[in-house]
């Protein structure tokens, strides 16, 4: 019988407590390689200006790598942000008052940065 | 020499607990602990500043004239702070972002090989304190001068 506990835990799986640990882990690939995508378009090509800036998110490819980047930026600090939250502040009703703000102010930042990329 | 148990001093076990704050100053940490902190302080610090980012973001992007404003916040000062004092943001923002992203990369590689030995720590935390402070500086030198 093969194991699924420990490091082999199957992790779709409903409720082992990882789900948000690799959705983590997963959303910084996501991000790292958004990261080094623009790193790349801008260190070659020469002089930067702003046609050059903005051609790099011109392509619908880019916007769509853009956008999964904003999403995985919310969910991302979304668990960092309680993690460190849970770790500091003990009292409920501040804690939770804390995940409201932040839940408010990473919402209202990708909904900026998606209108943004979206009206180029 | 019988003693009752009532006379006999409780020799209690040692208890601990997290380190208080006042312990901060003199309270050693070894690398690994370093980088546990720092990708903890570089992360909050960039949730805070995310407005900033979006702003460069959208400045840089939107049109010509808003590109002109972008870099002009840089040279010329913003809301009543002098320019180099955004490009010391601008900083911070790098040298925690290199911060975060190469001990991101040291969790992930211990994720993926399970090693996570002393001296693998210690050695991966120095490579992740040391690279991307020698790289943030470098691209902060090429923003100043």
């Amino acid at each position: 019988m093969s194991t699924s506990f420990g490091s082999r835990r199957l992790v779709v799986g409903a409720h082992y407590g990882l789900r948000d640990w690799l959705a983590q882990r997963i959303t910084s690939l996501l991000m790292a390689l958004f990261t080094i995508v623009v790193v790349a378009q801008v260190l070659f090509g020469g002089r930067l200006d702003y046609y050059r800036w903005s051609a790099i998110f011109a392509p619908q490819w880019m916007r769509v790598l853009a956008f999964v980047t904003i999403v995985s930026l919310l969910y991302h600090v979304w668990v960092g942000m309680r993690d460190i939250w849970m770790d500091y502040v003990k009292p409920v009703s501040i804690r939770l008052l804390l995940d409201i703000a932040t839940i408010v102010w990473l919402v209202g930042c990708a909904g900026w940065a998606i209108q943004v990329l979206w009206r180029l | 020499m019988v003693t009752s148990l009532k006379e006999q001093p409780l020799k209690r076990q040692p208890v601990y607990r997290n380190i208080h704050v006042t312990d901060l100053t003199t309270y050693r940490l070894p690398p690994a602990g370093w980088v546990s902190i720092l990708h903890r302080i570089s992360g909050a610090a960039m949730f805070l500043l995310l407005p900033f980012t979006i702003w460069m973001f959208d400045a840089s992007l939107t049109s010509e004239v808003s590109y002109e404003q972008f870099t002009a916040v840089f040279s010329s000062g913003f809301a009543g702070l002098p320019g180099w004092f955004w490009k010391l943001v601008a900083f911070a923002l790098i040298w925690a972002y290199l911060l975060h992203f190469s001990a991101g990369l040291r969790h992930l590689w211990m994720d993926a090989t399970h090693e996570v030995g002393l001296a693998f720590g210690r050695t991966s935390a120095l490579v992740v304190i040391v690279l991307s402070t020698v790289v943030a500086f470098a691209l902060g030198f090429k923003l100043f001068f």
